[in-house]
Order: structure tokens, then sequence, then C-alpha cells
């Protein structure tokens, strides 16, 4: 590494991915993964003691960030890089939040609103 | 005069000029804004998928349209064979930021074998996602086509989408199914094949010593961020097509 410069050398050696912490982030996410098959197959689907619905919905998300956080943190190493280059490649997912919003909203109102009226032929 | 010497005192802070303030080389940079890039293309993917869901007053149901394993079991068998592929996925992964490791203690061989780990791990989940295409498909979905596609008796039409629908049954609501899961699995396959051939690319790379003779193996840790992305837009497909 050559190009870097001493401190980013150390730092990156001191606290990056060893193989030990490989196999521990590799853990949490087949973990996490089996988390979600137990309930979705097990509890939902199998002894039927869950029903699909929002709270469901929200826990299999949550489930989804924690593991985005996982493999874009230690797998792509963005938490060892500097702190502007994190904040400069996460920030932008705030729009991506603002449209998550916008497009469900939208569709929502759509199933309601879209065949409120009917269709007068034009003669 | 005093003014005019303060301006030319050479700063010394971060963002002062004359050094790298993220210590990140220009093509990782680059690299990291295109998964940017990338992303937000996958996330409107994903929100117009969600969008449709809404709009529509009845949907697919999951377990229902995903439940067969190939060579295995044709039905009565949801999420299992999707389980084994994101197995796949995320062991490729892991054998990824092995190399990556290796490449940091310039272990050429070990770079090798789990590149090569790697690639195998990819071309097993294009496998797979083959095989869960052509199952769909043999079952009449397809881009613009869903079982009922060419029906024109509704008693027909709603016995023809049955199967796939626990609540209420839309004909528009499974061609949509077939339309976003074709195309947004289609675009991660598309993802995943590229980054099939990049890796192959940096393993002939590596066998012809390129970058035993450049001193770093940095290139690795490039391939490695796509390969990396790759999985993580799998986590989301994952949960949004075959979980909620």
């Amino acid at each position: 590494m050559a190009h870097h410069d001493h401190t980013l050398d150390a730092h990156a050696h001191g606290e990056g991915m060893g193989v030990k912490r490989i196999w521990q982030v590799f853990g949490i996410l087949l973990f996490i993964t089996a988390i979600e098959f137990l309930v979705a197959l097990g509890f939902v689907h199998h002894w039927q003691i869950v029903t699909k619905g929002p709270a469901l919905y929200a826990f299999y998300v949550v489930l989804t960030l924690i593991k985005a956080y996982y493999i874009v943190a230690f797998f792509m190493h963005l938490k060892f890089e500097k702190k502007s280059f994190i904040i400069t490649c996460s920030i932008v997912f705030i729009f991506i939040v603002y449209f998550i919003v916008l497009m469900l909203i939208e569709g929502d109102f759509l199933s309601t609103h879209l065949h409120e009226h009917p269709i007068y032929p034009n003669k | 005069m005093d003014s005019l010497s303060k301006l030319d005192e050479v700063k010394t802070t971060q963002w002062a000029g004359g050094r790298e303030p993220w210590s990140i080389e220009y093509g990782k940079i680059m690299m990291w804004f295109f998964l940017v890039s990338d992303a937000f293309t996958f996330s409107s993917f994903l929100i117009y998928y969600g969008a449709q869901k809404f709009a529509q007053p009845t949907w697919i149901d999951a377990d229902k349209i995903f439940q067969s394993i190939p060579g295995l079991a044709d039905s009565g068998q949801p999420l299992v064979f999707v389980g084994i592929m994101t197995f796949i996925l995320i062991m490729s992964s892991v054998t990824m930021v092995l190399a990556v490791e290796a490449g940091h203690r310039n272990s050429k061989k070990e770079v090798v074998k789990w590149m090569v780990w790697t690639i195998l791990g990819g071309m097993a989940f294009v496998g797979c996602q083959a095989l869960e295409w052509t199952h769909l498909h043999h079952l009449g979905f397809w881009f613009g086509k869903n079982p009922a596609t060419g029906l024109t008796d509704p008693a027909a039409i709603s016995a023809a989408l049955q199967p796939y629908f626990t609540n209420d049954i839309s004909y528009t609501a499974a061609l949509q199914f077939a339309n976003l899961f074709f195309t947004i699995t289609g675009f991660h396959g598309f993802h995943v094949t590229i980054g099939i051939i990049l890796n192959i690319i940096i393993l002939c790379m590596v066998l012809n010593n390129t970058f035993q003779k450049r001193g770093s193996y940095l290139m690795i840790e490039k391939v490695g961020l796509y390969w990396h992305f790759v999985d993580l837009v799998w986590v989301f497909v994952f949960t949004f097509f075959y979980l909620i």
C-alpha cells in the first residue's frame, strides 16, 4: 500500500478486518438470516403463531437494515474510512428515504382514488 | 502588509490542499461513487415495487409462488431454495473479503484460492437464479405475462391465478408482480454476472503476477467492493420479494 500514508496504514491494520473478525461478521449475518427463516418458515408458515402484517414487515425491514449495516461497515470496510468519506457516501440516502415515503403515500392514494370517479365518454 | 503575509501562510488543515483528505486511492473512491449511484438505481426499482404493492388492492402471496426446490420438490417448500441462494451469496461475500485480507498480506496463493471460491459461489448463485426463472416461466410468468394471459373468461382467469393468491385475485397484480420480479432479479443477476467476469479478469491478473509486480493488491479491494454491493442488493431483494 505504497500510496497510503503511514497513519492510515496503521489504522487500517489495527482496526481492519482480520480473519477472525471476518468470520464473526459472517456469523452475525448468518444468525440474522436464520432468525428471518425461523420467523417466516416456522412462526408464520408452519406453526402459524404470527400473522403477516405491518408489524412483521417492520421486523423484517429492521433485520435487513442491520444486515446491510454489517455488509457495508465491515465487508466493504466503510466503518474504517475517514469520517468525511463515510458521510459523503451515506448522507445522500436521505433522498432515498424521502423517495420511499413519497412513493408509498402516492401508491396508497392511487389504490383508493384512481377509480373513484367514473370515466365519461367524449362524444 | 500584515493581511498579505497572512495570505501567504501555508495552511495545513486536512482540506487545505496538497494532501489526500480521505487517504483513499482515486479508483477506489470512484468505485464507491459508482456503487452509490447504482444503489439509487436499485432503490428506484424496489421503491416502484413498493408503490405498486400499495396501489393494488391485492397482491401475490410469496409463500405460494416460491415453493419449489428444483430437482427435489415441486411444491410445499416455501423459502427453502431462496435460502440456499442467500447462503451461497453471503458465503461468496466472505470468501471475497478473505481474498482482500490475503491481498493485504501479499499472499498470492491465498488470494487465488479465495478468488476461485468467490467465482464458484457467484456461478452457483446465477445457476440457482436460472433454475428459479425457468420454474416461474414454466408456470406461465414472464415479462408482460402471467398464467392467465390469453384467457377471457373471468372464471378461467381467477382459476388460473388462484394458486398464487391468498386474498382476492387480481390479473393486474399478478402481471405487475411478474414484470417487476423478472426486471429486478434480472438486473441483479446481470450485476452478479458482471461481477463474475470482473473476478475472473482479476484472477487472471493475479495469476499473471500483475499485482505482485505492482506491489499492492488494491485492485482486489475494488472488485471486492462491487461484489459486496451485489450481496447487499440481494439482502434487500430477498426481504421485499420473498419475505414480505
